[in-house]
């Protein structure tokens, strides 16, 4: 089951799946940007501004994602001692804080056309934002120690905290009288009849795949610069060490 | 126990511990982190409203209620059940308009006027193209002809 989990064996695969995701990522992100910006048609209330949405949902999606699979990485660092899982989570953190920006940033852009304001202090804002400074962190929990074994680990505890986050930003629109609006895809009663029209929802989609397939090529080109940048660290402790 | 077991227990322990101390302070700060109230919360007094400062409202803008003078604009809201009278005066957000949600902020005066100082349009989670919308219209009112 952890047969890949050695670095050497992982390096051999990642390099065929970091060519995969490159190229999907392009064909998604370009195609997916044409149906967005072009192609789809403008919302009966919002208009054009609905456009955003095509950043602003993925990067939020992506956000949530990133941050799940790192608490992953965390139990099983904690649990098995598995060093690529610290390096995962030193590679996922900035990725993962930059899409939450992302998701900050068009989400105020949003918001001041359609609501009239571009923050407010309700339970999902709020939360986002919460999470955007556990990312920021992590980052640093892993950079604070001289041991980078000692900072994945504590970096590792703040992530396994920090994931109580993730079901307070997906059910703050539901648990609490919140200005941003609830799920139109993502809860029971809209599995079945999605609150997004088929010409939107396909570019929706389509640009979520591409910014999946992004966030996998640069996730292993980071992976691959951890394990190269731990290998001169151990080479460099070597030569002073005799 | 072995120590990875050991580990396993201090994760559950870890995240049990959090999961209740977050659980324990959004209880707490309910007032604070409900961001608005709907007009049967001020009728049903089910929740406290601090009313001696400002605080936000939010419902559906009733049909047909708009009504402007100079730069005030009264409206009355609704969550379905309850009603509320508002005044607003300032500069409209694009998305107000009849049957739209919006969340004011303000305080009820002693006729029972939310008199707002800040108005948002709160936009719902459906979006469609501006043809279907007509259509779904179209189909709305026969409904409401048709007996």
């Amino acid at each position: 089951m952890f047969g890949y989990a050695n670095p050497k064996r992982y390096q051999a695969l990642s390099h065929y799946i970091f060519i995969a995701a490159a190229i999907l990522a392009t064909l998604f992100l370009s195609f997916g940007l044409y149906l967005a910006l072009i192609a789809s048609p403008p919302d009966y209330q919002q208009s054009e501004t609905v456009r955003i949405m095509y950043v602003h949902v993925p990067a939020a999606w992506l956000s949530m994602f990133i941050y799940a699979s790192m608490a992953v990485a965390a139990l099983v660092l904690t649990i098995w001692k598995h060093t690529l899982a610290g390096f995962y989570i030193r590679a996922a953190a900035p990725i993962g804080a930059a899409f939450t920006a992302a998701c900050l940033i068009s989400g105020a852009l949003w918001g001041q056309p359609t609501w009239g304001t571009w923050w407010v202090w309700d339970a999902r804002l709020t939360s986002v934002l919460i999470l955007f400074f556990l990312y920021l962190g992590a980052i640093a929990l892993n950079n604070a120690y001289d041991n980078p074994d000692k900072g994945n680990q504590a970096s590792a505890w703040l992530v396994l905290v920090g994931s109580v986050n993730l079901p307070i930003i997906k059910f703050s629109v539901e648990w609490w009288n919140t200005l941003h609006q609830p799920a139109s895809l993502t809860s029971l009663s809209k599995i079945t009849s999605p609150g997004i029209h088929a010409d939107m929802l396909t570019p929706l989609l389509v640009m979520a795949v591409g910014f999946l397939c992004l966030y996998s090529a640069l996730v292993i080109l980071r992976l691959d610069n951890e394990i190269l940048s731990r290998k001169i660290h151990v080479l460099r402790l070597r030569t002073i060490n005799g | 126990m072995t120590r990875k077991q050991q580990r396993i227990s201090a994760i559950l322990l870890v995240l049990f511990g959090a999961s209740i101390a977050v659980s324990l302070s959004l209880m707490a700060l309910k007032e604070n982190v409900t961001y608005f109230y709907y007009p049967s919360d001020i009728f049903e007094e089910k929740k406290e409203i601090p009313r001696d400062k400002n605080f936000r409202m939010g419902g559906l803008v009733v049909e047909g209620s708009i009504s402007k003078s100079g730069t005030i604009t009264n409206f009355v809201i609704t969550d379905t059940v309850h009603t509320i009278s508002m005044s607003y005066e300032g500069i409209l957000p694009d998305l107000f308009r009849e049957e739209q949600g919006i969340i004011a902020t303000g305080q009820l005066n002693d006729d029972g006027i939310f008199v707002a100082d800040t108005l948002l349009a709160k936009h719902d989670e459906n979006y469609m193209p501006p043809e279907i919308a007509k259509a779904l219209e179209k189909v709305k009112r026969s409904d409401k002809t048709s007996p």
